[in-house]
């Protein structure tokens, strides 16, 4: 996003460059502007206030989620904490999930867990940052309950069909984080290299993790 | 016969997923960072089952063609009407007036 102010050492017409912040054309878009003015004028929100909000919300990424599937890749004890009181146990690590539950599933070589919201959007933000549009679309909330497998074969992931696949659907008060399969050899890795490995789309379901090298497996 | 509501979309015959993501745009940002901003304390004007509840009595042509943060807006403006934050007079006239400026200002 800051490239304009990290990125000095290409030459760069200023003019041109304003210009790519696009002009509102829709409704919608005249919309959020006179009610973001409203509100200001209004003090029901102050202009400073939606900078902040906006800025925390670019610091939420999958990264969070991330940190708590690899501690539960090599440590036991908090893999079944976490299992059996997700809040809890990602409080530990300095996450909170607030006034939502959160239910950690685990990927087995038996079973493979897929996570959708069929009636709108829930997803673990706090712990993956916003979803992906596709996690948003029609065709991903239709079709993940009835066609699993196809859907995954869309990502490029196929799980054998001796392994039993199971969706679950998020509520306004439930979110789900998948932990992946753990890959072969990395018995030595550290905790921050199985970050690494660990990517959105392994804690909805929608793929595994990266293998040992961090290549799509 | 039992009439489905617009959301409830599991198991519904559906196309192919577009997996091309895109950087969200101000405006989208924004929205985002209102909806939470009202939602949540001290403000608590209203809780995310209202928000669901607004977004889901869209008339069906709407939610179908609209875009994801298209219906997050037009369910605050329901929202901060029914809660008599802002009225409809208001928020017509200063649409109105955003428009005119932004037009001007492409001249």
């Amino acid at each position: 996003m800051n490239s304009h102010t990290t990125d000095h050492e290409h030459e760069h017409d200023h003019t041109v460059f304003q210009k790519d912040i696009p002009e509102p054309k829709e409704d919608w878009e005249f919309l959020e502007i006179a009610i973001r003015e409203l509100l200001i004028e209004k003090n029901v929100l102050s202009a400073r206030e939606i900078q902040d909000e906006i800025e925390a919300w670019e610091k939420k990424n999958p990264e969070k989620g991330a940190e708590i599937i690899a501690r539960s890749w090599v440590d036991d004890d908090f893999k079944n904490r976490l299992l059996n009181d997700g809040n809890k146990a990602v409080a530990e690590l300095g996450f909170t999930v607030e006034s939502l539950k959160l239910v950690a599933l685990e990927n087995t070589d038996e079973l493979h867990h897929m996570v959708v919201c069929t009636l709108c959007s829930c997803y673990p933000r706090t712990l993956l940052g916003v979803p992906p549009l596709w996690y948003k679309s029609r065709e991903y909330r239709s079709r993940a309950v009835r066609e699993p497998r196809a859907v995954l074969r869309e990502f490029g992931t196929t799980i054998p069909d001796s392994v039993e696949i199971r969706v679950v659907d998020s509520t306004a008060d439930c979110r789900y984080l998948v932990i992946p399969k753990r890959p072969a050899n990395t018995e030595k890795m550290s905790e921050a290299e199985l970050v690494k490995l660990i990517t959105r789309d392994s804690m909805i379901g929608t793929a595994e993790a990266l293998d040992q090298d961090g290549q799509r497996s | 016969m039992t009439t489905r509501l617009i959301s409830d979309l599991g198991g519904l015959p559906a196309g192919s997923i577009d997996r091309s993501e895109h950087e969200p745009t101000m405006t989208e940002r924004r929205i985002d960072a209102m909806m939470i901003l009202l939602r949540a304390k001290p403000r608590s004007f209203w809780v995310s089952d209202e928000n669901r509840r607004t977004i889901e009595s869209l008339e069906p042509t709407t939610y179908a063609e609209s875009a994801y943060y298209e219906r997050w807006v037009l369910a605050m403006k329901s929202l901060l009407l029914e809660k008599g934050i802002l009225t409809e007079a208001e928020l017509d006239e200063k649409v109105s007036e955003v428009r005119s400026r932004k037009q001007l200002a492409k001249i």
